[in-house]
């Protein structure tokens, strides 16, 4: 029978996805000078459990680091080490290098090797540290505790103890070139007393005679070849092993007559990995796993030829065959032993009750689906939201008296309707956090960077947003949040010589507002400086007047390469980006604002559709075709008397509301349809502002608000400058959705009431049209 | 009638491979994603096997070992320990804790059900 792996790799992806992010932001909590120390087992589980999978699943460069930090880990939380500031950059480091080894297997991108070979030789430097240890009580432990473990010894004492502290390892190495072995045998050397053997089969042997324990030779070792092919062996006073034969068959070796060596061979753990414990008190080892005694094979079980290690003291064996509880018993006569000791040691500090899994625990109550599954689901939905609208018009024709019973249960459908399209909506949905969790890493390394002090706080990380426009907003707002940190927060210096803490505080928060979601960025740095921004405007060759608005000068650093940024870092200022930033969050349907106070910070906010499968939209009758406009951008509508419509010479025709001229865009000439009105009096004017601009579309008449399913049009027909998208109205009607950013666009570069080029002279070139 | 295996580990991608694996092999298998949970899933019924991991939050491994081996049913079903540890000192301590042998984790399928056979028959 053969089991397809590959059908775990997705979920070993996101599992260990969730643990990398998990250890980091746990790492990014840390308290240097007293760790908490369910924090650092919560760490090293995350690596333990990402090693775990990654060898199981044969990733073996996830498995290399995991294995070195694991131990790395291993030491820091059983205080053999001290956590240090180096230590944390270099596990902030390998969770990077992991991540992109995991996107690497996970969607073929690239992999960095000089990144991983700079994160291998950092942690190797750190596993080298290890002889820094903070209790001088652990000094004198440290070499046994560790090594002892790991060795079947007969006369334990001998090797726990030894005299000089030294260990002798014999390290048989697998087929490697001379170079290698050299370089190997090198680095050893560090440990203490490296030779290398060249063996008649062509292989090395290093015989190492240090303080250091069979981890650390392991994690030296591991950068160089696979640790599965390694076989070390601790030599007892005379190196008399052959270690070769080991290398041949450890199975032959443990099933052998020469028991010294099986029981001083210590393989690391992928080499002998199981074994049963036969009934008559000899192990049935076999390479993988063991069976204790008494193990009696179930009578079902093939017979198979156990193999005989009688390694286990025979008082052990005796207590061992009674009941299980009585095993304890035997245990505690094993702990005359330094061996046992150092047993407990390790067995008291790792678990406590208080620990949440809350991942772990939320898997059983969840499922995963694909999310071709839910857009289905949701595409479906539309369709009935749709065929819903259409039933309830034709109902509408009837008689109410004679229908009644058949009105109602439309009612009931409308409502059912309108429940399920919600709850199906919110399976889409994802908490911000999702988004939000990324920055304090990013924040943290910008501003140690940048020789800055920031506070990065988030507000409203459980507000959800559809998944769609949670991954297109990371972009955008990795911009916008680097921005802060680079040109709005001050250096501390400068922010104390302000009467400001030295710290600038950074504030992320998301927030629902009626049928959008706004999510903010606020520094509390220099502010923009309006002088500054119109200097540079002018400069760059914009339109610019002393009259502009906060608002309209704001929306400037928008404009395409523009940057204030007096000098350019490599963290940005380079000018390219807000102009992007802005245009992805106008393709996502939403509106970017700045609010600025020189001296006092800035905001960015962003307004964003809560979804982009349906849209809150007012029908606009334009002859016998029905137009739809964002709610969110329409600000008022309004009949305007003749004397309030002015004509501007090349500008074409304004219209004066509140103290404000505003362009009139009318939509007949623009799409160049025919209707029978074709004076602004006799219509309506729909003020609309999109980008910091206002204007008045000119419509014949309002139909009605309503929620529209979007429907994209680029798919269905082709991009089209001034529309986003198109649905389908109760009549089963096709309505087209403005988009209102271009239009204001188009309308300001021509006027078309007066007749200046035609709208067919427009591509979408020129125009800066977003589709959704 | 199928033989029912109880699986205990964390890690879910590998807790799956466990119970897909065992499926395959005709086996049922009750998943649980700790050891607390692995002992409230051993009590509502009493498996033919455990497969535990060691390291887990909450309850690990050699605890849930104890905690079934002082349940009256569970005196003589065996348990074995899944682990990345294979060191004597943790063969020691799985077998004081009452388990019936370890099977060493990174572990092909093969190998597993190879295991479980040799422990309980197919």
């Amino acid at each position: 029978m053969t089991i397809d792996m590959s059908q775990f790799y997705e979920v070993f992806f996101d599992e260990a996805e969730e643990l990398l992010a998990e250890a980091e932001r746990l790492l990014l909590g840390i308290n240097l000078d007293s760790p908490d120390d369910e924090e650092l087992n919560a760490i090293f589980r995350a690596a333990h459990s990402i090693k775990g999978g990654a060898a199981t699943f044969g990733f073996m460069d996830m498995t290399e680091i995991t294995h070195v930090l694991e131990n790395l880990l291993d030491k820091i939380r059983k205080h053999e080490m001290a956590l240090t500031a180096e230590h944390v950059d270099a596990f902030l480091s390998a969770k990077d290098v992991l991540k992109m080894e995991l996107d690497g297997h996970r969607l073929a991108t690239d992999v960095d090797q000089d990144q991983v070979a700079d994160v291998k030789v950092v942690l190797k430097s750190l596993s080298e540290a290890g002889g820094v240890v903070i209790k001088p009580v652990a000094v004198a432990q440290a070499p046994a505790p560790v090594a002892a473990p790991v060795v079947e010894e007969k006369k334990p004492e001998v090797v726990t103890a030894p005299a000089d502290g030294l260990n002798r390892f014999n390290i048989a190495l697998p087929e490697i070139s001379e170079k290698d072995a050299n370089n190997l045998q090198e680095e050893l050397g560090l440990l203490g007393d490296a030779v290398s053997t060249k063996q008649a089969n062509g292989r090395f042997v290093i015989a190492l005679t240090t303080d250091s324990t069979q981890d650390d030779i392991i994690s030296i070792c591991s950068f160089v070849l696979d640790p599965d092919d390694l076989v070390i062996t601790l030599a007892s006073d005379t190196p008399t092993i052959v270690p070769e034969h080991i290398v041949e068959s450890a199975l032959e070796v443990e099933s052998g007559t020469e028991k010294t060596e099986s029981k001083s061979k210590v393989a690391i753990e992928e080499e002998v990995g199981y074994g049963l414990f036969s009934v008559d008190g000899k192990d049935d080892v076999e390479e993988g796993y063991g069976f204790f005694a008494p193990f009696k094979p179930h009578a079902d079980a093939a017979v198979v030829q156990l193999v005989g290690d009688d390694t286990v003291p025979s008082a052990e064996v005796i207590a061992s065959e009674n009941a299980h509880a009585e095993v304890h018993v035997a245990a505690a006569s094993m702990s005359t032993s330094a061996k046992a000791d150092s047993v407990e040691k390790k067995a008291t500090p790792a678990r406590r009750e208080s620990d949440k899994a809350p991942a772990a625990n939320a898997e059983t109550s969840s499922i995963r689906v694909g999310i071709e599954k839910v857009d289905q689901l949701i595409n479906l939905v539309g369709e009935l939201v749709i065929t819903q609208a259409m039933i309830e018009q034709r109902i509408s024709m009837l008689d109410p008296v004679e229908h009644e019973p058949l009105i109602n249960s439309v009612g009931q459908l409308t409502r059912n309707t309108r429940d399920l399209q919600e709850s199906v909506m919110s399976i889409r949905m994802m908490p911000m956090d999702f988004v939000f969790s990324r920055f304090p890493r990013m924040v943290r390394d910008l501003a140690a960077k940048l020789g800055k002090k920031v506070e990065f706080v988030t507000v409203g990380a459980a507000t959800e947003l559809d998944k769609g426009l949670i991954e297109r907003i990371v972009d955008p707002l990795t911009h916008l949040v680097r921005n802060s940190v680079d040109h709005g927060i001050e250096l501390p210096e400068k922010r104390k010589a302000a009467g400001k803490g030295e710290a600038g505080v950074l504030t992320l928060s998301a927030a629902h507002k009626g049928g959008s979601i706004v999510i903010e960025v606020t520094d509390d740095g220099a502010g923009l400086n309006r002088e500054k921004l119109l200097a540079k405007a002018q400069s760059n060759g914009l339109a610019v007047s002393e009259n502009m608005t906060d608002t309209e000068v704001f929306q400037l650093i928008f404009a395409p390469g523009f940057s204030t940024a007096e000098v350019v870092t490599d963290v940005s200022g380079r000018g390219v980006g807000m102009d992007v930033v802005k245009r992805n969050i106008s393709a996502m349907g939403g509106v970017v604002e700045i609010r600025s106070a020189l001296g006092y910070g800035t905001t960015i906010s962003i307004a964003l559709p809560l979804t982009l499968a349906i849209l809150d939209g007012m029908s606009v009758s334009l002859g016998k075709s029905i137009y739809v406009i964002p709610l969110n951008l329409i600000v008022e509508t309004l009949q305007p008397r003749a004397e309030d419509i002015k004509t501007v010479t090349g500008e074409g025709r304004m219209v004066h509301v509140r103290g404000e001229y505003l362009p009139i865009i009318a939509l007949h000439s623009l799409f160049n349809q025919h209707t029978d009105i074709t004076d602004p009096t006799e219509g309506v004017l729909v003020l609309l502002e999109a980008d910091g601009k206002k204007s008045a579309l000119f419509v014949d008449r309002l139909v009605g608000q309503q929620q529209v399913v979007i429907k994209s049009l680029e798919t269905n027909y082709r991009k089209v400058p001034g529309v986003s998208g198109a649905t389908i109205m109760g009549d089963g009607c096709v309505a087209l959705i403005l988009d209102v950013a271009a239009l204001i666009q188009m309308g300001q570069a021509t006027n078309y009431l007066t007749g200046a080029p035609p709208f067919s002279n427009y591509t979408s070139n020129n125009i800066k049209s977003s589709n959704a | 009638m199928a033989k029912t295996i109880l699986a205990v580990d964390d890690s879910g991608s590998l807790r799956q491979m466990v119970a897909f694996s065992l499926k395959a092999a005709g086996y049922d298998v009750v998943q649980a994603v700790d050891g607390q949970d692995g002992l409230n899933k051993a009590k509502e019924k009493t498996v033919d096997l455990v497969l535990t991991d060691q390291n887990m939050p909450i309850m690990d491994g050699l605890t849930l070992i104890k905690n079934l081996r002082a349940l009256g049913s569970y005196k003589s079903v065996p348990i074995l320990m899944l682990t990345t540890e294979s060191s004597d000192e943790m063969k020691a301590k799985g077998k004081a804790a009452g388990a019936n042998g370890w099977l060493v984790k990174p572990f092909d399928p093969k190998r597993l059900i190879e295991v479980v056979q040799k422990v309980i028959g197919s």
